[in-house]
């Protein structure tokens, strides 16, 4: 299949999926459970409308989940509490398989969830989205429920606020486009395909989410791209344009870790994949500049990019889910 | 709890019993709260909101729900008396444009933003009352007609409530308007009421060093000022609120055009009536002393009217209040509920929660108190329901 094939095959609007009792029929049908996983770390002020809106119209309204769960990095605000009221099941990711110590970083509260969460299909979605609305969690679960080789399905947001010519650009963020696009590009053109590799949504298959590693870092996105890609191909991905999405803006500094973080990942897989690099060669340390007055002054950051393991390689989750 | 109430004291009885379900349904109430409030509803664009609220009436299995041609958007719960029926409105515009940010948040004990209190939260009591009745397991004897009242507000002057008024075919017995705040408020009576702008537009050609006057903002100073001066008697109470004066666009541009717009309000019609002739003449006064082009044009009217204090849905309203250790704050009003007394229904306006900075971004209400003002509501619809504010014949 070519890419073009792939893109109008694999790609839907959310808007597809608003007969959310079809979805449900389909959904009981094939015995699936289904859970949602929130990874917070100081979301007070916009965890309580995410939980309001998934558990007022995706469980009690339509049953399309059967859990929704907080894993929370240690917040000092009212993150867990209100969560808690507002009905959410909620975890300390710290308190989750605790011999295995605590890693910083959002990829553990992820990895941790494959662990702590019963669903079948594990749909992740961001705390800190403005305009959260339903959509964002069925729009990505409906394409696993509707079709059966597909296994992770990635959000993108494509609704310009205005544009008056026909044809517009599109993409990710400046992160996608400055470094993930090209990289892709370069070594691993089916990926281009996805319109948003980075964006933090998206909906897996348990089977995907305990057999591939999870980088604790920023790399967590970029590495079960590329790991899902060698394994099922590009059959597995689908993704789904969910409209707008209202969040916080990060300053270029951040995104400059962020990048230094993808890399890394990126790298880190590449060997395995056909792309000869030595990371023992690499460096772990990103530079960037700050000044004060006419005085430039370097700061370092150490971005290692730790890894935890698949899921399924732990004994204790073989045990609680049955795997031999 | 589908029973049949012989009196009101019963349905008093029964109130812990109705919170209590009011409160299970607290995800299903925010939710709907959360998502009409980021639907923006200016005055004469409601459509999208309205459309929302029909799909949520749809979507509790209302099989009767439609919108008429002035945009108010209806849900009927059938009931089984076809020659009883009770309205149940809030309006669903809000003062804020499209263009404002709509966003909403929720926090642990409110939820805050623009239009949130007026009226979204009252239009979110609407599209949750079928659930709500649904899980009490009350079946009403009246049918229950659920209306989201376009073109309310400001230069709507009520156009959608009147119009359904009009044009409605079914016999209403009474009607509830509900709005967002303030739990406690009572209505039962609408005040005297002229909304009006005030437009002055001074000629290009002005002759500014004869008057040693800088445009049109000064000539509106002086129709303020004029205002300002007009008596207004204590009792009945009356007051003029100048609500937004525009005028202008820089530093050293002279302005030609200036707006007032304002509200009278008064407990009696004649002092509206008088007031009204009062501003005529200051108008013309202004208009010769400064030749400038000074008009007024009246967006809308209101007559004194309503039900006394001794009606029997007054007097069981203020019973099931009390009840709720609720004290009545009786306002007149000059909103929806002066359609209802105009065509004779029998009519009150209730509020749900408490409320603060009202009509601004920041426009929150308070979570705990709406399941107060919720159960205060199904309670006055069962008195209703149960003909026990019907007045005697």
């Amino acid at each position: 299949m070519n890419l073009n094939e792939w893109i109008s095959k694999n790609t839907f609007h959310h808007a597809q999926f608003w007969d959310i009792k079809q979805l449900i029929e389909d959904k009981e049908k094939q015995g699936l459970t289904i859970s949602l996983c929130l990874p917070t770390l100081n979301e007070e002020k916009t965890i309580g409308k995410e939980i309001i809106l998934f558990k007022s119209e995706l469980m009690d309204r339509y049953p399309l989940l059967d859990e929704i769960a907080v894993i929370d990095s240690g917040s000092t605000d009212q993150t867990r509490e209100i969560a808690a009221a507002y009905g959410a099941d909620v975890y300390l990711s710290a308190d989750i398989l605790p011999q295995y110590g605590e890693k910083k970083g959002k990829g553990e509260n992820l990895w941790k969830a494959v662990y702590q969460l019963k669903g079948d299909i594990i749909c992740y979605v961001d705390a800190d989205i403005a305009n959260i609305h339903p959509r964002f969690a069925y729009g990505l679960i409906a394409p696993l429920i509707y079709n059966e080789p597909m296994k992770y399905v990635k959000a993108f947001y494509d609704r310009p606020l205005a544009f008056s010519q026909g044809i517009r650009p599109s993409g990710g963020g400046r992160v996608t486009e400055i470094l993930v696009r090209p990289l892709f590009s370069l070594f691993f053109p089916d990926l281009t395909g996805l319109i948003q590799p980075l964006s933090g949504e998206y909906a897996v298959r348990r089977e995907v989410l305990e057999s591939i590693p999870f980088p604790i870092g920023y790399g967590v996105e970029t590495s079960h791209i590329l790991d899902v890609y060698k394994k099922w191909g590009m059959e597995a991905f689908g993704q789904t344009d969910l409209d707008q999405r209202v969040h916080r803006n990060q300053s270029t500094l951040s995104l400059g870790k962020m990048a230094f973080g993808i890399l890394r990942a990126f790298l880190a897989r590449a060997k395995d994949m056909g792309v000869d690099v030595d990371m023992n060669k690499l460096s772990s340390i990103m530079r960037q500049f700050q000044a004060q007055d006419e005085k430039y002054q370097q700061v370092e950051h150490e971005i290692v990019e730790e890894e935890r393991p698949p899921m399924i390689t732990l004994p204790e989750y073989r045990e609680k889910f049955g795997r031999d | 709890m589908s029973k049949e109430y012989k009196s009101v004291e019963e349905i008093i009885s029964d109130l812990p019993a109705i919170r209590e379900v009011c409160v299970s349904l607290r995800e299903t109430l925010l939710a709907n709260l959360v998502m009409l409030g980021e639907i923006p509803a200016p005055t004469f664009k409601e459509e999208a909101r309205v459309n929302f609220l029909m799909q949520r009436f749809s979507e509790c299995g209302l099989t009767n729900t439609s919108s008429d041609e002035c945009g108010n958007g209806l849900g009927i719960v059938p009931g089984k008396d076809r020659t009883r029926n009770i309205l149940v409105m809030a309006h669903a515009d809000t003062v804020f444009s499209e263009r404002r940010d709509h966003t909403v948040s929720v926090h642990a004990e409110r939820i805050s933003g623009p239009g949130i209190a007026d009226n979204s939260l009252g239009l979110a009591v609407l599209a949750t009352l079928p659930t709500m009745l649904e899980k009490l397991g009350i079946e009403l004897n009246s049918g229950l007609v659920l209306m989201g009242a376009a073109r309310s507000l400001g230069r709507g002057d009520l156009e959608g409530p009147r119009f359904f008024l009009e044009n409605n075919k079914l016999p209403l017995t009474s009607g509830i308007c509900v709005e967002g705040v303030k739990l406690g408020r009572l209505s039962y009576a609408s005040a005297g009421m002229l909304r009006g702008e005030i437009s002055c537009r001074v000629p290009e050609e002005y002759d500014w060093i004869r008057r040693g006057a800088t445009g049109a903002i000064l000539v509106m100073n002086e129709v303020i000022n004029r205002i300002l001066g007009i008596a207004l008697p204590r009792k009945p109470q009356t007051s003029i609120v100048l609500g937004s004066v525009e005028a202008g666009t820089g530093f050293n541009i002279i302005p030609t055009e200036a707006t007032l717009r304002f509200e009278v309000r008064s407990e009696s019609s004649e002092i509206v009536e008088r007031i009204s002739g009062e501003l005529e003449d200051i108008i013309e006064d202004v208009t010769s002393q400064t030749g400038s082009e000074v008009t007024l044009d009246v967006v809308a009217r209101r007559e004194v009217a309503g039900l006394g204090i001794g009606h029997p849905l007054v007097k069981q309203t203020r019973e099931i209040m009390s009840a709720l250790d609720l004290r009545p704050h009786i306002t007149p009003s000059i909103s929806e509920l002066s359609a209802l007394i105009a065509s004779d229904v029998p009519a009150v306006t209730l509020g749900i929660t408490e409320g603060e900075h009202l009509h601004e971004q920041r426009e929150t209400v308070k979570i705990d108190p709406i399941f107060t003002g919720l159960t205060q509501l199904i309670a006055v619809l069962l008195a209703i329901d149960g003909g026990f504010c019907d007045e005697s014949e």
